[in-house]
């Protein structure tokens, strides 16, 4: 697959699309375990929901 | 399940988190195949393998105006039904339509280069995306500046509806004035100017990457709704801490 003079800038988009969506997603797992690391603490202190539900079961 | 069912946000998160794996799944299959076709796909006679920049930068593109039409959905959610997952929806969106739109304009300079000469030029449909973009970082700095959640959705879907003034403008810029940008090829009236060995290439990459913001949209927004039960868990924690003192 040649791509020809103009490899460096097809190169280039392809890589910033590549880090930019490895970053998100990153981004989305850390928060989720953030968040699911709190609830776990809040629900080990004994706090519970209006509902009386755990989140944590879901 | 009905549609109404999934209102609720405990069951949006137990439905979600069965749909997630099969989204992933299809999703990295329908990318696979569409890098594959990408780098299968013919040089232009024109742009040369420059064309390959087109299968990315083109999806990047659509997806920065339709997650905004996104947005602009949930902020009628909010401010007609007062619905919390609509305001949920509209924050977990902002960051990905900001990413969507950052990539459109990077691609777009990356290929604009060899083939205009120049990284950017101050045209209409250069200038309405950047708009866009900086669009998207004010409604994410809005939300994070105000602390009250339903208050920040509400001042938010006021200003997703006022912006979404700029998606005609966007989508007509090149018709509308003198640009750089070459006009609709694809999406236009009288059909696709573009050949099928690129056009084929070029929507199964589209459907991926909007697969891919299905995916991290429903996953943002599950993150959204445990940080809302975080924090109401928290004000009931301070509450019962109070009252103990008391």
């Amino acid at each position: 697959m040649p791509l020809g003079p103009y490899a460096t800038f097809i190169a280039a988009s392809y890589l910033v699309v590549l880090v930019v969506v490895v970053l998100l997603i990153a981004w989305i797992a850390i928060d989720y375990r953030s968040q699911r690391r709190r609830l776990n603490e809040l629900e080990t202190e004994g706090v519970t929901r209006r509902s009386g539900r755990q989140t944590t079961e879901l | 399940m009905t549609l109404i069912d999934l209102a609720n946000p405990t069951r949006f998160l137990a439905f979600t988190a069965r749909l997630l794996p099969w989204l992933v799944a299809a999703t990295a299959i329908l990318l696979a195949v569409g890098l594959y076709q990408s780098a299968m796909a013919p040089d232009d006679y024109q742009q040369g393998a420059t064309v390959k920049i087109m299968f990315i930068h083109v999806p990047n593109a659509w997806l920065s105006m339709f997650v905004w039409g996104v947005m602009s959905l949930a902020a009628l959610g909010t401010l007609v039904w007062r619905h919390p997952l609509a305001d949920v929806a509209a924050k977990a969106a902002a960051p990905l339509g900001a990413a969507f739109t950052f990539l459109a304009l990077v691609t777009g300079s990356l290929w604009g280069r060899p083939m205009w000469g120049t990284y950017w030029e101050w045209d209409a449909r250069l200038t309405s995306v950047l708009i866009l973009f900086l669009m998207y970082l004010g409604l994410i700095a809005l939300w994070r500046s105000v602390e009250d959640p339903s208050r920040a959705a509400r001042a938010a879907a006021v200003l997703t509806l006022v912006g979404a003034i700029n998606l005609p403008i966007i989508k007509f810029s090149v018709d509308w004035w003198n640009t750089l940008h070459q006009p609709a090829s694809v999406m236009r009236m009288g059909g696709s100017t573009l050949d099928r060995a690129f056009l084929i290439p070029l929507l199964v990459m589209a459907v991926a990457f909007s697969l891919l913001f299905l995916t991290l949209h429903l996953a943002a927004m599950r993150n959204e709704i445990l940080r809302r039960r975080v924090r109401a868990m928290q004000m009931i924690h301070v509450a019962q801490a109070g009252q103990r003192a008391g």
